[in-house]
């Protein structure tokens, strides 16, 4: 009888890790869409990127109140888990409470495991009534219609449900544990600071169904551990494990150092080369396709664009400090990094549906998810780079999607283009003649 | 010509086999718009008081390339870049300043791997290294107790991490350095970036010099300084706006500098 547990148990921790790894696999599958780009240089200030910014949460606190709840999230959430490999070895092998040998450091552990799940609660709570009491303008904001605003909620809902069966299963574990001459196997464990005030609720219960009640309590907790766990790949959450390799793999360049086109690059050399004969049938192509410039789809955006979309958790502080957003323009960079990662999903179900092979949708990322208005509204001022908590860059999505507006299809607004038509003929982006380049010099 | 500025020429520099020491980069807008002409001619007059051997490369520069990049136009940068680059290197530049942040950011950062490196300056950094070495010196004059606040120019500030030149150049002034609500690296945008100095915004409600112009505002000065010509302009207009010309001057640094020296 006690095995078949044991087995039920393994059964759905080898379901809800199987489930989870298939999708973090299909992730990396749509990653790797993207285009390559070198990010191994400098690997000691990338991990130190990581552990400041990632680990560190040294840009959340920029926001004094956001920042702080949200270290007590994170710390809580890194802290309880300690207490998961405790409950994956009493569930595999039938024991319970098998660290409770560790005497004081086991009650301390409890102990604190208990006041974190609190102040978990308490946080998660400001937190919903920003969302949806006071509403703060980067929630209220029409980018999180629909989904995105239920997924931010259902991510509380989950939270607090989590926190509240770990300190109802211990405070029925308490219970048991104070039957005088003990109970069954519910030895005296632990320290229970918080869950000792609900332990009274279950006085004057039949010990049996107080047994009972801990059992579903915590069935509850791990299985509702699990399904948290594979909520992610649907989620924005995503951002608990991603926001790690995404401030390691960031840009590590001056922010207003934008990346030159290698493409480009072949192509003005040979233009400027004197011994270049221009009649010249274009050099036999090995094998490579013709280059595109810029990025109308996911698939010409680099890897590490798209594990920004995947990264992103729509905090929108990047859109609360965009210039073209706080004046009413349609841009807001977030929707930039939702928008990508909706494409980049829609891809992947295509690949998934045709056997493994991307079959063209006529759709793209540009007209169908982002607009040229979008694109044009920006000033390319890095706000939303600085702010970014984990160093997303919706900046370079939008470079170069303009890059592929511009190159690709003559698309610019017709003032850029005389702009550079100015550039090209007279080297200023106004119609002045070079010639004339230094007469200030004698202007009164 | 009511002043004698000695501005000569990288070719007339070579002519008489002299190297400057540094290559003023004019840039479009301070060769060109006449408000950004008056910040070339103030750096100028700071550059002669100081008895730098500089030189400009007058008809021979063009624009950077910036306003194409920014705009998506990697090619006509790019063709820019590599004739800015022949040139300079022709001249064997080692040293070049710039009061453009924009010229500034993209000689420094985007110019090397295309085969341009040189030691590039914004002129708030280049004044600063004078005033360091003594070679200039600043008093307050007619900006003692003055209240002035700055305009982080984004090519500056976030985009190349420069916050304290400028800023220390000011509080040699004896002046009041005011900051506003969105300064450093959470500074506002005046509009003019990434190639907006050039088109007419897109549908909102409210222009962003106008939302940059009432941070500014806000902190009552008597002066804002910038850096950057675009951000002057937008600055200057977002004044005219709000019809506060005659309580509120835009002034580049380097304005502020060689008015207070009486250059």
């Amino acid at each position: 009888m006690s095995y078949l547990d044991n087995i039920l148990f393994a059964i759905v921790l080898i379901i809800g890790f199987g489930y989870f790894i298939s999708n973090i696999k299909k992730i990396y599958r749509n990653i790797n869409l993207g285009i390559d780009v070198n990010r191994k240089d400098n690997p000691k200030e990338r991990w130190k990127n990581m552990a400041m910014i990632a680990l560190g949460q040294s840009k959340m606190v920029k926001r004094p109140i956001a920042g702080i709840l949200h270290i007590i999230v994170y710390v809580g959430f890194i802290i309880i888990n300690i207490e998961l490999l405790e409950i994956i070895i009493d569930g595999l092998f039938g024991t319970h409470r098998i660290f409770a040998s560790l005497g004081a450091v086991y009650n301390f552990l409890i102990a604190s495991f208990e006041i974190l799940a609190l102040l978990v609660i308490v946080s998660v709570t400001v937190f919903w009534i920003r969302r949806n009491i006071i509403r703060l303008k980067r929630f209220a904001n029409p980018d999180l219609k629909g989904f995105p605003k239920n997924d931010a909620n259902y991510i509380l809902y989950f939270e607090t449900i989590l926190m509240f069966l770990f300190l109802f299963m211990n405070a029925s574990d308490l219970h048991l544990q104070n039957i005088p001459g003990g109970y069954s196997h519910f030895i005296k464990a632990g320290s229970f600071p918080v869950s000792q005030f609900l332990a009274p609720l279950f006085d004057g219960v039949n010990s049996n169904a107080v047994a009972m009640l801990y059992d579903i309590f915590w069935w509850l907790h791990i299985v509702g551990i699990l399904l948290f766990m594979n909520y992610l790949y649907f989620s924005k959450h995503l951002h608990i494990l991603l926001a790690f390799p995404n401030t390691y793999f960031a840009n590590l360049n001056p922010l207003g150092e934008f990346d030159n086109l290698e493409a480009v690059t072949k192509e003005v050399k040979l233009m400027m080369d004197p011994n270049a004969d221009p009649f010249a049938a274009p050099a036999a192509a090995e094998g490579e396709a013709p280059a595109k410039f810029g990025s109308s789809d996911i698939q010409d955006l680099n890897w590490v664009q798209l594990l920004n979309a995947y990264t992103c958790t729509e905090c929108g502080r990047c859109t609360s400090v965009c210039p073209a957003n706080i004046t009413g323009k349609k841009l807001s960079p977030r929707k930039i990094m939702m928008d990508t990662r909706d494409r980049m999903e829609e891809v992947g179900r295509n690949i998934d549906a045709n056997k493994g092979v991307f079959v063209p949708d006529n759709k793209s990322l540009l007209n169908d998810y982002i607009s040229p208005e979008e694109l044009w509204a920006c000033t390319s001022c890095n706000a939303c780079v600085e702010e970014c908590p984990v160093n997303i860059s919706p900046l370079s999505i939008i470079m170069d999607m303009r890059r592929y507006l511009v190159m690709e299809q003559s698309a610019a607004p017709a003032a850029l283009n005389s702009m550079m038509t100015n550039v090209e003929n007279n080297g200023a982006p106004w119609p002045y003649n070079q010639q004339d380049r230094l007469n200030w010099k004698n202007e009164i | 010509m009511s002043e004698n500025l000695i501005v000569p020429t990288m070719a007339e520099m070579l002519a008489q086999g002299k190297q400057p020491e540094v290559l003023f980069w004019v840039g479009c807008a301070g060769s060109f718009d006449d408000r950004a002409k008056k910040i070339t001619k103030a750096f100028v007059r700071i550059l002669n008081s100081a008895n730098v051997s500089f030189a400009v490369l007058g008809t021979e520069e063009s624009c950077t390339g910036d306003p194409a990049k920014r705009a998506g136009n990697e090619f006509l940068f790019q063709m820019q870049a590599m004739m800015n680059i022949e040139v300079l290197k022709g001249y064997e530049t080692k040293k070049i300043v710039t009061a453009c942040p924009h010229c500034f950011n993209t000689l420094k950062n985007e110019y090397p791997e295309l085969g341009g490196e040189f030691e590039v300056l914004h002129h708030t950094e280049y004044l600063k290294s004078l005033l360091n070495n003594g070679r200039l010196t600043i008093e307050g004059g007619q900006f003692k107790g003055k209240k002035i606040t700055f305009h982080d120019p984004c090519y500056l500030g976030r985009a190349n991490k420069v916050y304290e030149a400028p800023r220390n150049l000011i509080e040699k002034l004896d002046a009041e350095l005011v900051e506003m609500k969105r300064s450093k690296s959470n500074g506002l945008c005046c509009g003019a970036g990434g190639a907006q100095m050039f088109k007419d915004a897109e549908k909102g409600n409210k222009e962003i010099n106008i939302e940059r112009t009432d941070d500014a505002l806000e902190t009552s000065p008597d002066i804002i300084a910038t850096g950057c010509p675009f951000c002057n302009t937008m600055m200057t207009d977002g004044i005219k706006h709000k019809e506060k010309e005659a309580e509120v001057k835009v002034m580049d640094i380097a304005e502020l500098i060689a008015n207070a020296q009486d250059l």
